[in-house]
């Protein structure tokens, strides 16, 4: 695979994640290909993609659970290693320890980061942080139950507690609202977007509900395996690509908005740029009209590109 | 009517009382047909020695249990309960702190892993009891010979345990807790050790038939003193008196200690049943 840099790069430098020219194959199967992207912070920016089309794969490279096979991902410039306290994280479940109960999942992370003595001199000082973030997700009452105690939508609750408290830079989430019922799944969105705004939060969020997606981002990512090439129909060994990426008007944090004409036309406009197998956009077309979104071509395609 | 009727089928509701009656059945059947061969056959032969009286049992066991020995000095039953529990208590309690720490470094540091689990299920299938003449001369006939017994007996299959439970921590679990500031030492003695805790109690529990085997085993062999040594010297005598109390007393011992361990999972991981395992 022939990756080259070239000029369509923007403002890399005050990214505060910006990947380039990531590539993710499994043995001879490429999931992921060529991604470019850059995020500011504070910016909550969703990614979407049919199913199987590697989002979440996307998510574990940022993280550090899993290599790109080339490229470079950094965070505030500099490049990622382990999974480690400035990128916070929540996934669908598994996000809490059940072993724990609820206060004392929150208070884990201080724990953990603090030295052996600092654990006794700081306890209650830590219980007092971890109330004001269990008090924020009204939660507060229920911190001497286990997590099997607790329903779907307070376990994610107390999973954006647990990952809140270490005020990570970057906060990844992987569907964490997959499992939960519609009810509670919308609440959960208006609850996101609340904690978003008071604590300037910069989010990277992936789902594979489109509506969620655009309801909830000040930017959303079309990651999808269904675009064409210069290597012809018949490859099939196509690693998804970034094939759309809008900014979005952040009008109300109320859920009235998604019954409004131009929010369903959006993610009909994404649905097909995104999740139609027989709509394919050439590299060099890709509806990449953020202003941050640059991305690197093969000198085949840049050539091709600008003689267009 | 209808569930007694039906109680034979498939779809038998029997309700919680009738579920004790029935579940005593078999031991009251197999008292009364005891009772009943040991009456006619000491009517036959007052001297037999093979079916003795339930009066006789309670009078040997008051020998055993309550009359200090002449030779010893001691009561009996009490210092032979004693050195059985201890060595199974130093046997298991030892297999299950080396299987611990052994079997969830293989299971969270691959190469440890695959450096150790081969030889480990290799060993896990030697039956122990046949390397016991091994032990004896390595350890002697003393204490430790017969702890090792139990010793080996368990730790393998205990390590191989610890080994799977702690390959089925999610690996989010281990990634998040790295998010949280945790070292690697971190996360596998203090996010994933309280987890598989319980399950170590567990392996313990289905340890304990085979550590009671290895004891009595090897207390039969070569000892001075145990509840396995009592029963092979009195046997001697067909003394069925005094054997027949004395497996009571191990099968209660048994039960006592598999309820204990019971216990403790429930109350002190209360999260371990019910976070669906």
């Amino acid at each position: 695979m022939n990756c080259v840099a070239n000029a369509l790069e923007v403002g890399s430098t005050k990214a505060l994640l910006h990947v380039e020219d990531v590539c993710k194959a499994y043995g001879p199967k490429v999931v992921l290909e060529n991604i470019d992207l850059n995020v500011r912070q504070g910016e909550l920016c969703t990614v979407v993609g049919p199913s199987g089309c590697g989002k979440s794969t996307l998510l574990r490279l940022i993280l550090g659970q899993e290599r790109p096979t080339s490229g470079k991902i950094l965070i505030d410039g500099q490049p990622v290693g382990m999974p480690s306290p400035e990128r916070g994280v929540v996934y669908q479940k598994y996000s809490l320890f059940p072993h724990l109960s609820v206060l004392e999942n929150v208070v884990l992370g201080k724990k953990l980061s603090a030295s052996f003595l600092e654990r006794f001199k700081l306890r209650t000082h830590f219980v007092e942080e971890a109330k004001f973030y269990l008090d924020k997700m009204r939660l507060w009452d229920h911190r001497h139950k286990y997590p099997h105690e607790l329903s779907g939508g307070m376990q994610q609750r107390v999973a954006l507690a647990q990952a809140l408290i270490m005020k990570p830079e970057i906060l990844l989430m992987d569907e964490p609202f997959g499992a939960l019922d519609p009810g509670t799944r919308e609440h959960m969105q208006v609850f996101l977007l609340e904690l978003w705004e008071d604590f300037g939060m910069t989010v990277f969020f992936v789902t594979h509900d489109l509506e969620e997606a655009v309801f909830l981002g000040t930017r959303i990512l079309v990651l999808s395996q269904f675009y064409s090439d210069d290597r012809g129909p018949s490859f099939a060994n196509r690693g998804a690509r970034i094939v759309a990426d809008y900014p979005l008007a952040r009008s109300a944090s109320s859920t009235v908005v998604k019954e409004q004409a131009e929010f369903g036309k959006l993610i009909q406009d994404i649905r097909r740029e995104g999740f139609d197998p027989d709509y394919l956009q050439h590299v060099t077309s890709f509806n990449l009209r953020h202003s941050d979104s640059f991305q690197t071509l093969t000198q085949e395609e840049y050539d091709e590109a600008n003689h267009r | 009517m209808g569930n007694r009727l039906n109680f034979l089928g498939l779809h038998a509701e029997p309700s919680s009382r009738v579920r004790m009656l029935v579940g005593l059945l078999p031991l009251v059947v197999l008292i009364c047909a005891y009772l009943t061969v040991s009456y006619y056959r000491l009517h036959a032969n007052p001297r037999d020695k093979l079916t003795p009286s339930p009066g006789r049992m309670i009078e040997a066991t008051k020998t055993m249990a309550f009359t200090k020995d002449q030779r010893t000095g001691t009561y009996l039953m009490l210092s032979d309960t004693v050195s059985s529990v201890k060595r199974i208590a130093m046997g298991l309690g030892s297999a299950a702190l080396v299987g611990l720490v052994a079997g969830i470094n293989m299971g969270m540091l691959p190469g440890i892993g695959a450096t150790f689990l081969p030889i480990v299920t290799f060993f896990s299938i030697i039956p122990p009891l046949a390397i016991l003449p091994i032990l004896f001369i390595l350890f002697g006939v003393g204490e430790l010979g017969k702890v090792m017994l139990i010793f080996l007996g368990a730790v393998f299959i205990i390590t191989r345990d610890m080994y799977y439970t702690s390959r089925t921590i999610p690996r989010e679990q281990i990634v998040k807790a790295l998010t949280l500031g945790a070292s690697q030492f971190e996360v596998v003695y203090q996010v994933v050790l309280p987890q598989i805790m319980p399950r170590l109690l567990v392996a313990v529990r289905l340890s304990l038939g085979a550590a009671w085997l290895f004891l009595i085993a090897s207390e039969a062999i070569a000892s001075t003193d145990g509840l396995g040594y009592r029963i092979f010297l009195v046997r001697r005598y067909l003394a069925m008196d005094v054997i027949i109390p004395y497996v009571l007393w191990i099968t209660c011992l048994g039960f006592l200690m598999d309820s204990v361990l019971k216990l403790l999972v429930s109350w002190k991981y209360p999260w371990f049943e019910a976070a669906g395992k």
